[in-house]
Formats: structure tokens, C-alpha cells, sequence
């Protein structure tokens, strides 16, 4: 019964966050100074007619005579729809399509980076905990609170000029290459060798909070009675330090492994950015400069959703894996 | 490890201070041509309109400053005030506000900044420090709740109450001294998250680019093709000094929590 609790429960945080999200995305527009009909006529030119303002109004819901609730309600009906509305950047293509080209560009690289970053920051953080009065231990920390206090845009425009431009190793922008039409296998290694820039970006960037997180665990988990015991019994180190320490702190740092998806996403936004990754970083920031509205909510709908949902799997997971949440 | 957390931000403060008499320049006037290579004169080059970066710098550092002191400030009053009132008065209240803080814990944050940042049409150091302070305080508030959920059952704060001491007493006299190591740790990982939080704001272009900060001279340089033109020391010089920056208030929140946490003390 206790689980059946358990799920419910984070079911229910899970509903009401997005409630909220998508309230904040409702609100935000509408809260801000200024008429976004007038807004987007502006920049057709200075002198706008009124009857535009007036059309316009009416084209986006605004209009008076239907009231701010009724809009809530029709904006919620939309979302849930999948009815984003039309691009005016990509005018006239429609929100939805727009996402559906860049929204799995950003899942496969931050989703792979993710899991690498993740997996090479918790080894180095089991080996700093571990040798963490050795100098190895403390240049590891000293190093990961450097790379915590790097921007990601600015590693990535580094990365960019070293590998990218005064090496020539690999591509400056683009997911693959634009110069040919490529089919099948090598497609897919054109697509791979766009992405190693990218991917190494957020690897590295990220990586400093994965061996804070793992190292932080392992020192907590080796003042414990049974690492002094199993170290009586004369186990080996490095079993000891694997199958013993690692073991027990690695809970926390999955926990992390969810919160941090959000941290990754956005990070991913501004590296995209930089590299021209057709991705939904990339579309988001097109759309600021462009003050394409419809663009910008689906966009940060869409990032939300899809933290929210990591989130969940991760509490799901977490409960799976460790016992005493279920109580 | 914290005196050296401690020395790079004094270095930073006495530039920032006297910042008009270690430049060699104005950091607004054309000085130069545009966008000379590294000379004796101009030791970064000039940028678009002939500034010279390195007093750019320099006086970047007053703003960089101020914007991720101020906003490390605010979000930890926030997480502060939100976290001590759920921890302590528990009940409804708590439920409230932690979910408040988990929200705020779990939607993405430079999204969030991003699409604030582009409704609001008035752009400047406040507009920046406000939306990354009241879109970033969830993480600190849910620690600090958590250390006053395990404070208030103490015996001195039971005294206090046996005592009659009002609620607000309790809090800012009893509670909250004994957590200042905490609130001090919040506050440097707050202020080092603000400072590459203005960075990408400024470098979206979100933030007022005419005022100068390390993150709005990157916009400047990504603008001009600074890295296809080969001027890598534009981009090298300001974002080195973020770097430098968050890496010494990193250093003294880690420090922090290792003092306090005997755990995780060096032995």
C-alpha cells in the first residue's frame, strides 16, 4: 500500500508542476508590459493601423470580448491538443512541425552526452573519494570546481576555435553535412562526426558535478562501521572501494542523474547556439531574436515537459532501487 | 582552499574598485582603429568600434560583480525566508511552499530566464538580477528547511519556547546562528550559479549590451565573428575571468561545507 502512496503521491506533484508550468507560460506574456498584437506589427514598420492591431488581436485570442479564463481554458485545450499555433519565424509552418524537426536533434545529444558526462563523473568521483588524502583525490576536486564555474557557451566557443577552426578536425555548425545528400551508414557517421564538438561540450561541462555529487557520497559512505570491517577482514582495495563504497553512495548521485537532466537541457540550449545545432536550443534562441511567441511557449512547454517526465521516471526508479523511500 | 577562493575575489574587488586607474583607456571611446590584433598599446586588441578590450575587462569586472553579488543576495533571502517559514511553522503552510520550492527546484532555469527575459522589454542589471533570483532560490530553500525541520526540536529552541519567546525571536535568535554556515554556503553556490547565469543571459543578447560586463563583451565578440576572425583572445580574456570568478566562490562554499561537515574534512 505503502508503494500505491508513494505513486500516487509523486503523480500528483508531477500534475501540478506542469499545471504550473504551463500557468507561468500563460502568464508571462500577458503579464508583461505592452500588446503582443502590436508587438508583432511592430516589426513590419512604425506606422500601424489600428484595424491591423484590431485583426491581429483577434488572430492570437486576445481580443475583450472573450475573457482571460476563457483564454486559459482554450490555451490548455490547445496544449493538450498539440495546436501551438504557426511559427511567425518559419511563417507559415506550423509550431508543432518546427518542434518535430528539432526536438530529436537535442534528445539524441544530450541524451548521449548525458550518460557518458554521468558515468565518467561518478568512476572519477568513486576514485577522488576514495584516494581523497592523496593528491590525485584533491586535483580531481580542485579540478571539477573549476569546470562547475565554466559557462557552457563560452567551452563550447573554445572548443569550437581549437578543434573546429584552427585544427580543422571537425565541422564549425550543422548536424550533418549540407554540402551532400548522404544516405544510410553514412548519414549516420556524418551525423555522428557533427555531434562529437557538441557532445564533448556538454560532456566536459557537466562532468564536474558528477564527481562532486559521486565524491561527496563516497567520503560520507567511508566513515561507515562495514568499510572498516570488510577493510578487517582484508579485502582487497579496490574491491572494497567498487563493490563496498561505491555501491552504497551511488543512490544519491542517480537522484542527481534526474535533477540535473534539467540543468543539461538548458545548458545544451546555449551549446546549440553556438555550434548552430539544429536542435531545440537552437530554434528557441531563433525564435527570442525573432520574438516569435508561439514558438518560444511550445519551446519552454516542451523543455518543462520533458524535465518533469525525467523527474518522474527518476522517482519511480529511486523508489525501485531504494527500499526505505517505500517506507 | 578557502584563502585562495577568498584571495582571486579580493583580486577582483580591488580591480573593480579601481577600475579607472588600471584601465589604460575609457572603455567607451574609440581609441583605436576597429578590431586591431594584441599591440604594446592595446594589450586584447580594439573591438568594433576601436575600444580597447582590455580596459573593457577591467571595468567589466564592476558590473559582473555587482549583478552576481547582488542576485547570490536575493535568491538566498528568498530561499532563506521561504525555507525557515515551511521548516519552521510546519503543517499546511510547509506543504504549500515545499511544493512551491520543488517547482521551482524542477523547471528548467535558463528557459525559464530565457522566456522571461524576451517579454520584458526593459533590460538592465536589475531586470537581470531579478529574473535569475526569483526563478533560482528552490534548491537553497529545501536545504535550508530541511536544517531547521532538524533545529526546531532541539532542546534550546524548546527552552526558548518554554521560555515564551515569540516566534520571530526563536527564528532570527536561535535558529538561525546556528545555520549561518549553511546560509553562507547557499549564498556563494548562489552567487557563482548568478554569475553564469548573467553570462548567458547577456550573451543571448537579454540583458542591456551597451552597459559592459564580461558576458555582454562575449555577445559583442560572438556578434563580430570574433573566433572566425581569429581575435580568440576577446573571448579568452572575459571568460577566463568568469571563470576565475565562479571557481573562487565555488571554492568557498565547498569549503564551507567541508568545515562544518567533519565527513567530508580532509584528514
Amino acid at each position: 500500500m505503502k508503494v500505491l502512496k508513494y505513486v500516487v503521491n509523486r503523480l500528483f506533484f508531477f500534475a501540478i508542476t506542469l499545471f504550473f508550468a504551463l500557468t507561468l507560460n500563460f502568464v508571462i506574456p500577458r503579464f508583461m508590459p505592452g500588446d503582443p498584437a502590436e508587438r508583432i506589427l511592430m516589426r513590419f514598420g512604425p506606422n500601424i493601423d489600428e484595424q491591423a492591431i484590431e485583426a491581429m488581436r483577434i488572430a492570437l485570442g486576445l481580443d475583450k470580448e472573450k475573457g482571460l479564463l476563457r483564454q486559459y481554458f482554450e490555451y490548455l485545450k490547445n496544449t493538450f491538443s498539440g495546436n501551438f499555433g504557426i511559427s511567425y519565424l518559419h511563417y507559415p509552418v506550423p509550431v508543432k512541425q518546427v518542434l518535430a524537426s528539432s526536438l530529436p536533434w537535442t534528445l539524441g545529444l544530450v541524451g548521449t552526452s548525458t550518460v557518458i558526462s554521468f558515468i565518467l563523473g561518478t568512476l572519477l568521483g568513486v576514485y577522488a573519494g576514495w584516494h581523497r588524502d592523496r593528491r590525485a583525490g584533491s586535483g580531481i576536486l580542485i579540478f571539477s570546481l573549476c569546470l562547475r564555474s565554466i559557462a557552457y557557451f563560452w567551452l563550447a566557443m573554445l572548443f569550437l576555435y581549437v578543434f573546429g577552426y584552427r585544427l580543422g578536425w571537425f565541422p564549425l555548425s550543422n548536424a550533418y553535412s549540407t554540402k551532400e545528400t548522404l544516405h544510410g551508414f553514412r548519414f549516420v557517421l556524418s551525423v555522428i562526426y557533427h555531434a562529437v564538438l557538441p557532445s564533448m561540450t556538454l560532456i566536459v561541462a557537466s562532468l564536474g558535478n558528477w564527481i562532486l555529487t559521486m565524491r561527496n557520497n563516497m567520503i560520507s559512505v567511508l566513515a561507515e562501521d562495514y568499510i572498516t570491517l570488510a577493510e578487517a577482514k582484508g579485502l582487497g582495495e579496490g574491491y572494497i572501494m567498487l563493490h563496498y563504497a561505491a555501491r552504497n553512495a551511488i543512490l544519491p548521485s542517480i537522484t542527481a542523474f534526474g535533477i540535473s537532466l534539467g540543468f543539461v537541457v538548458s545548458g545544451a540550449l546555449l551549446t546549440e547556439i553556438v555550434y548552430s545545432y539544429p536542435g531545440v536550443g537552437y530554434q528557441l534562441y531563433r525564435a527570442v531574436l525573432s520574438q516569435d511567441f508561439p514558438l518560444i511557449q511550445a519551446i519552454f512547454f516542451f523543455v518543462s515537459l520533458s524535465v518533469l517526465l525525467a523527474n518522474l521516471i527518476m522517482d519511480f526508479l529511486y523508489a525501485f532501487l531504494d527500499p526505505r523511500v517505500r517506507g | 582552499m578557502w584563502k585562495i577562493g577568498l584571495g582571486i575575489i579580493l583580486f577582483f574587488v580591488f580591480i573593480a574598485v579601481f577600475a579607472p586607474y588600471l584601465a589604460k583607456y575609457p572603455p567607451n571611446r574609440t581609441v583605436s582603429l576597429p578590431y586591431q590584433p594584441p599591440s604594446r598599446q592595446h594589450w586584447l586588441g580594439t573591438d568594433r568600434l576601436g575600444r580597447d578590450i582590455m580596459s573593457q575587462v577591467i571595468h567589466g569586472s564592476r558590473l559582473s560583480l555587482i549583478i552576481g553579488v547582488s542576485t547570490g543576495l536575493l535568491m538566498t533571502l528568498i530561499a532563506a525566508t521561504m525555507g525557515m517559514t515551511a521548516g519552521y511553522f510546519g503543517g499546511v503552510l510547509d506543504r504549500i511552499l515545499s511544493t512551491l520550492m520543488d517547482i521551482f527546484l524542477v523547471i528548467p532555469g535558463i528557459p525559464l530566464m530565457i522566456v522571461i527575459s524576451s517579454y520584458v522589454r526593459v533590460k538592465g542589471p536589475l531586470v537581470v538580477i531579478l529574473v535569475i533570483a526569483l526563478t533560482s532560490w528552490g534548491s537553497g530553500a529545501r536545504v535550508i528547511r530541511s536544517q531547521v525541520l532538524s533545529l526546531k526540536n532541539r532542546e534550546f529552541v524548546m527552552a526558548s519556547k518554554v521560555a515564551g519567546e515569540s516566534d520571530l525571536h526563536i527564528i532570527f535568535f536561535e535558529i538561525l546562528p546556528n545555520m549561518l554556515s549553511l546560509v553562507a554556503s547557499i549564498f556563494f553556490s548562489s552567487v557563482l550559479f548568478a554569475i553564469i547565469g548573467e553570462a548567458s543571459l547577456s550573451f543571448l543578447g537579454l540583458s542591456d549590451v551597451s552597459r559592459i560586463t564580461w558576458g555582454t563583451m562575449l555577445y559583442w565578440a560572438q556578434n563580430a565573428n570574433a573566433l572566425l576572425n581569429g581575435m580568440w583572445y576577446w573571448v579568452f580574456a572575459p571568460g577566463l575571468c568568469i571563470v576565475l570568478l565562479g571557481t573562487s566562490f565555488a571554492l568557498l562554499s565547498f569549503s564551507i561545507d567541508e568545515i562544518t561537515n567533519p565527513r567530508l574534512r580532509m584528514r
